[in-house]
């Protein structure tokens, strides 16, 4: 069978739920993850509410372990990581003057695999409980946990988690493969290495944790005895393999992040990178490190004096690279000139944030000094700072930046300002102070805390600071609502950006390039500029265009997995059966149906030319 | 610098749950190490924001300046130096590092130790055992002034962790023999109450895990050891209550030599700080735990039993009354 002339352009929805299109899975994972994002905001904001005062009853004990679950669950798994491939996605191709990515389709898959492991997770809330053993699920409190709430994370996490680590192949190959002509590994954009980077540690760090959940999974469902020390099992098991996953999991978050900042401060301080080549040997190397140190989660855990001392000296010397990295954007400040966009006001609030963040990860790297810091709110304050203070100000400065790009609009810049300062300074207001709070011996995790303790008054600061985030989110939200209306198209270029993703027209043609641009250098459409040129130089003669048609394959196998964890955890397994059923019958549609893709025809490709529309 | 530090983190917090007014020589090392590292860490926070404060200010564009800056590369020299630097600052904070990494450990310090306890979490209790004496006590680690005791951890369900942050950082209860973790910790030459914490999440009421360790002189923790060992179950003056309290509790509670061991030795309740971790010690707050536990620590062990008022109000006459005397 050949469906090489099954061109039909789908509409509206349709389109949507079959597209391959990178950058319309990018919009997706943005769409999706900002949906996960306000839930998680809204669990937060519920759990600031409840510890505002002291023996506050807002909500119960119970309740708000589900909430503080949730809460970290879905910010690494479903918010931060789907925000970040959303970037990857929209971003990466174009900056390497590739069509699409290598694997249009099995991007598609990880697309809706995280889709529906985001939409099982959170079921659980209207199915008898959400989670309630941390986002870390330790063992025993997971394994024993009463309802089906643990059932869910694992299942949940177990079907997004293959989502990406099938993206994060996809991407390997697209950057190795897929550079236009010229563009060598030391000519690649920042955010494409961190980009790269990221998805090695996708491809190393989610198998452990796959593991891990099926462990978990076949304790819970099956009476299994890994971790149970009664018959022989060892609760450390799960501790190693989660932080052998978890531990290179920021660094999956932290490093687009870097990225993106690279690319916003390079752009608006209308300088090249500062020591480019450190900064790829920095991503490199704390990409390597990061496999190295997963042990500081778990000084406490009593590995011995000599686990904890070498974990201890190998986690200090990731402070190394990433002082590096700041270090070099400083510079690539220096003797620019600085435009402050609202991009680059989220770059230039993140460097000393996320300095803040990396210090204290520096003096919780101190084995006995960790042991008043660990699990407390030092710790709470610690990950907020190189996570929102890192990773969401990186995506945010992301956002403003390549809104453009992605949605054809740009974002109000006033608007966008309010956003930043009302974030930035609730952040600080929210996190700075529990600080002091873990110091002065509050542990983390707790539903209440006792008056009479000196701690009232530094939580009821800290909601006061959530409180002020939440309503910098809802000015983002109205600014996305706004920016739909026709006032805000953007103009040719117009960051007076550098890389390969500011050289085409808006909106970007559906084959991103009618000609495979030729990479002359790093920033190369910045050097074309400064020749004279007002576009790149091509590095083919114009013709016919080979695309991938989409398809809905993709969206039934997520649902058949979806479908079969239910069956799993409701123990039926007929259900179990029907879900993978659908799942093997789309798997073996694929296998045999023979896709050749499409062709955009070398005329419609010249009248798109000529119009300007590419 | 050092000591202006030290002066501004002082005055922090609860002097009994604080980690910042540490007792003791394992709080106090601790606490010297948090004090080295934040100080070398601002001196690179001001570094970085020095340099962050002089780019803002002179490198903004200004108005109709619409020149190119120059495109530079980068620098060999600055990135020796940036790498150099941090890496020297990184060796003088792991020297001692490890070197204190070894200190509180344990292993290092086990033959030194003048006092030995076994400490057991439960689900939302700890229990206090002194093996060369036998005594098992909950709730209420007594010890003594200036002492070094050593602390084997244990737990009897899932993973808790024991902090005491005036006397020592935390250390993991985890459930399995072949987990034990041992710790010590010095009590310091003051007397006085301490707070402790559960630090690891474990379940609906981990946040009011809570207990005390009374440091005392040492003639009194050797009147409270006899004390306990010879105090039993028996009270002449409240009969229905040392009744009510054998049919329904002494299953799970113990006095003196008598009773079970799945909720707290009661031994000495009427002397005890609390009722159960978190409440303050009086009939009112006995009677209401006594009638419904869940309603105050929800989900923990001891069940809601269903007592006439009378009955309540008798056996809470009669564990009020359990005091250590001397005799
Ligand atoms: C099924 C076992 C069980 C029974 C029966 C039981 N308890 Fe308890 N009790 C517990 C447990 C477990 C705790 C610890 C609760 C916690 O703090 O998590 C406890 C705690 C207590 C405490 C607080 C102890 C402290 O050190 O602060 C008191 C007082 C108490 N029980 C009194 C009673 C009385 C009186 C009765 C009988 C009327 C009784 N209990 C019956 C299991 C039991
Ligand atoms: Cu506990």
């Amino acid at each position: 069978m050949s469906t090489l002339a099954s061109h039909s352009k789908k509409s509206g929805l349709m389109d949507w739920l079959t597209t391959v299109d990178h950058k319309k899975i990018g919009i997706l994972y943005l769409v999706a993850g900002g949906l996960f994002f306000i839930i998680g905001g809204i669990e937060a904001m519920f759990m600031r509410i409840q510890l505002f005062k002291p023996e506050n009853d807002f909500v119960s004990a119970d309740m708000f372990n589900q909430l503080l679950t949730m809460h970290g669950t879905t910010m690494i798994f479903f918010a931060a990581m789907p925000l970040i491939f959303a970037f990857m996605n929209a971003v990466v191709p174009l900056q390497i003057g590739a069509r699409d990515v290598a694997f249009p389709f099995v991007n598609a898959l990880g697309f809706w695999l995280f889709f529906f492991g985001g939409v099982m997770l959170n079921a659980s809330w209207l199915l008898g409980g959400a989670p309630d053993a941390g986002w870390t699920g330790y063992a025993p409190l997971s394994t024993t946990s009463l309802g089906s709430g643990v059932d869910f994370y694992v299942l949940g996490l177990q079907i997004s988690g293959a989502g990406t680590l099938i993206g994060g192949i996809n991407f390997l190959v697209t950057i190795i493969n897929m550079r236009a002509p010229g563009m060598s590994f030391m000519r690649m954009p920042l955010f494409t290495w961190t980009s790269f980077v990221t998805s090695g540690l996708i491809l190393f760090a989610f198998p452990p944790l796959t593991i891990g959940l099926f462990m978990l999974m076949f304790e819970r469902v099956f009476d299994a005895n890994f971790f149970n020390p009664d018959n022989g099992g060892n609760i450390l098991i799960w501790e190693h393999i989660f932080w052998i996953f978890g531990h290179p999991e920021v660094y999956i978050l932290i490093l687009p992040s870097f990225g993106a900042i690279s690319e916003v401060v390079s752009t608006f301080s209308k300088k090249r990178l500062f020591g480019y080549s450190a900064m790829v040997f920095a991503t490199v190397l704390i990409g390597f490190l990061g496999f190295m140190v997963w042990v500081h989660h778990m000084f406490t855990a009593g590995l011995g004096p000599i686990a904890n001392s070498i974990f201890a000296v190998a986690t200090m010397a990731i402070a190394v690279p990433t002082g590096v990295k700041i270090f070099n954007w400083l510079f690539t400040m220096w003797g620019g000139k600085i435009v402050f966009s609202t991009a680059m006001l989220w770059a230039v609030g993140f460097i000393p944030t996320f300095v803040m963040g990396g210090v204290t990860g520096v003096m919780l790297a101190i084995p006995s000094a960790d042991y008043q810091f660990h699990d407390s709110y030092f710790v709470v304050a610690h990950f907020h700072y190189v996570i929102v203070g890192g990773v969401v100000l990186g995506l945010f400065a992301g956002l403003y930046y390549w809104y453009p790009r992605m949605f054809n609009r740009v974002l109000n810049e006033t608007l966008g300002k309010i956003h930043f300062w009302t974030f930035f300074i609730g952040f600080h207001l929210t996190f700075f102070p529990q600080h002091f709070l873990g110091l002065m011996g509050m542990p983390r995790r707790v539903f209440t805390y006792l008056s009479g303790q000196d701690l009232d008054d530094l939580n009821l600061i800290s909601t006061v600071g959530a409180l002020l985030m939440a309503v910098g989110t809802i000015v983002l939200f109205i600014n996305v609502i706004i920016s739909t209306s026709k006032k805000y198209a953007p103009s040719e270029d117009p960051w007076n950006g550098r890389t390969l993703e500011w050289a085409i027209p808006f909106p970007t043609p559906e084959y991103n390039f009618a000609q495979t641009p030729l990479v002359r250098g790093l920033d190369p459409f910045w050097l074309e500029k400064m020749a004279g040129n007002k576009k790149m130089t091509p590095a083919e003669p114009v013709g016919d265009i080979h695309m991938p048609n989409g398809s809905i394959l993709p969206l039934f196998m997520s649902i058949g997995l979806f479908v079969a964890a239910f069956g799993a955890i409701y123990k039926s397994i007929l259900v179990g059966v029907i879900g993978l059923a659908i799942t093997f019958l789309c798997m073996f549609l694929r296998s045999v149906i023979d896709d050749h893709g499409y062709h955009i025809h070398k005329k419609e490709v010249e009248e798109d030319m000529k119009e300007g529309r590419s | 610098m050092f000591a202006m530090l030290a002066l501004l983190l002082m005055g922090c917090g609860d002097p009994t749950l604080s980690t910042l007014l540490p007792q003791g020589e394992v709080a106090k090392s601790q606490y010297s190490l948090m004090v080295l590292s934040l100080a070398i860490m601002i001196f690179v926070l001001l570094v970085v924001f020095i340099i962050y404060a002089i780019v803002l200010v002179r490198f903004r564009q200004k108005k109709g300046d619409d020149s190119i800056p120059e495109q530079v590369e980068g620098s060999h020299t600055l990135e020796i130096l940036w790498t150099a630097i941090p890496i020297v600052l990184l060796i003088i904070l792991a020297v001692p590092t490890v070197i204190h990494t070894f200190n509180v450990s344990a292993k290092e310090k086990a033959g030194k130790n003048e006092l030995s306890i076994k400490v057991t979490g439960h689900q939302y209790w700890w229990q206090f055992e002194y093996p060369k004496d036998e005594i098992a006590t909950a709730q209420e680690l007594v010890l003594p002034v200036n002492t070094k005791v050593h602390v084997e951890l244990t737990s009897a369900d899932l993973i808790h962790s024991f902090w005491v942050p005036s006397l020592a950082g935390k250390t993991d209860t985890n459930p399995g023999d072949h987990n034990k973790n041992y710790m010590w910790l010095d009590t310091g030459s003051k007397t006085g109450v301490y707070k402790g914490k559960c630090a690891e999440l474990c379940g609906a009421s981990h946040a009011l895990m809570d207990f005390k360790v009374k440091v005392v002189s040492k003639e009194d923790y050797e009147a409270w050891k006899t004390n306990f060992k010879s105090a039993t179950a028996k009270s002449a003056d409240q009969a229905q209550g040392q009744e009510v309290f054998k049919k329904n509790c002494l299953s799970c509670h113990a006095i003196g030599k008598e009773g079970g061991s799945t909720g707290p030795n009661l031994t000495g309740f009427g002397d005890k700080e609390k009722i159960a971790g978190i409440l303050d010690h009086n009939k009112d707050n006995l009677k209401k735990w006594i009638r419904d536990p869940q309603k105050i620590k929800p989900g923990n062990n001891m069940p809601k039993l269903n007592l006439q008022d009378d009955d309540i109000e008798a056996v809470a006459d009669y564990l009020l009354k359990m005091k250590l005397e001397n005799k």
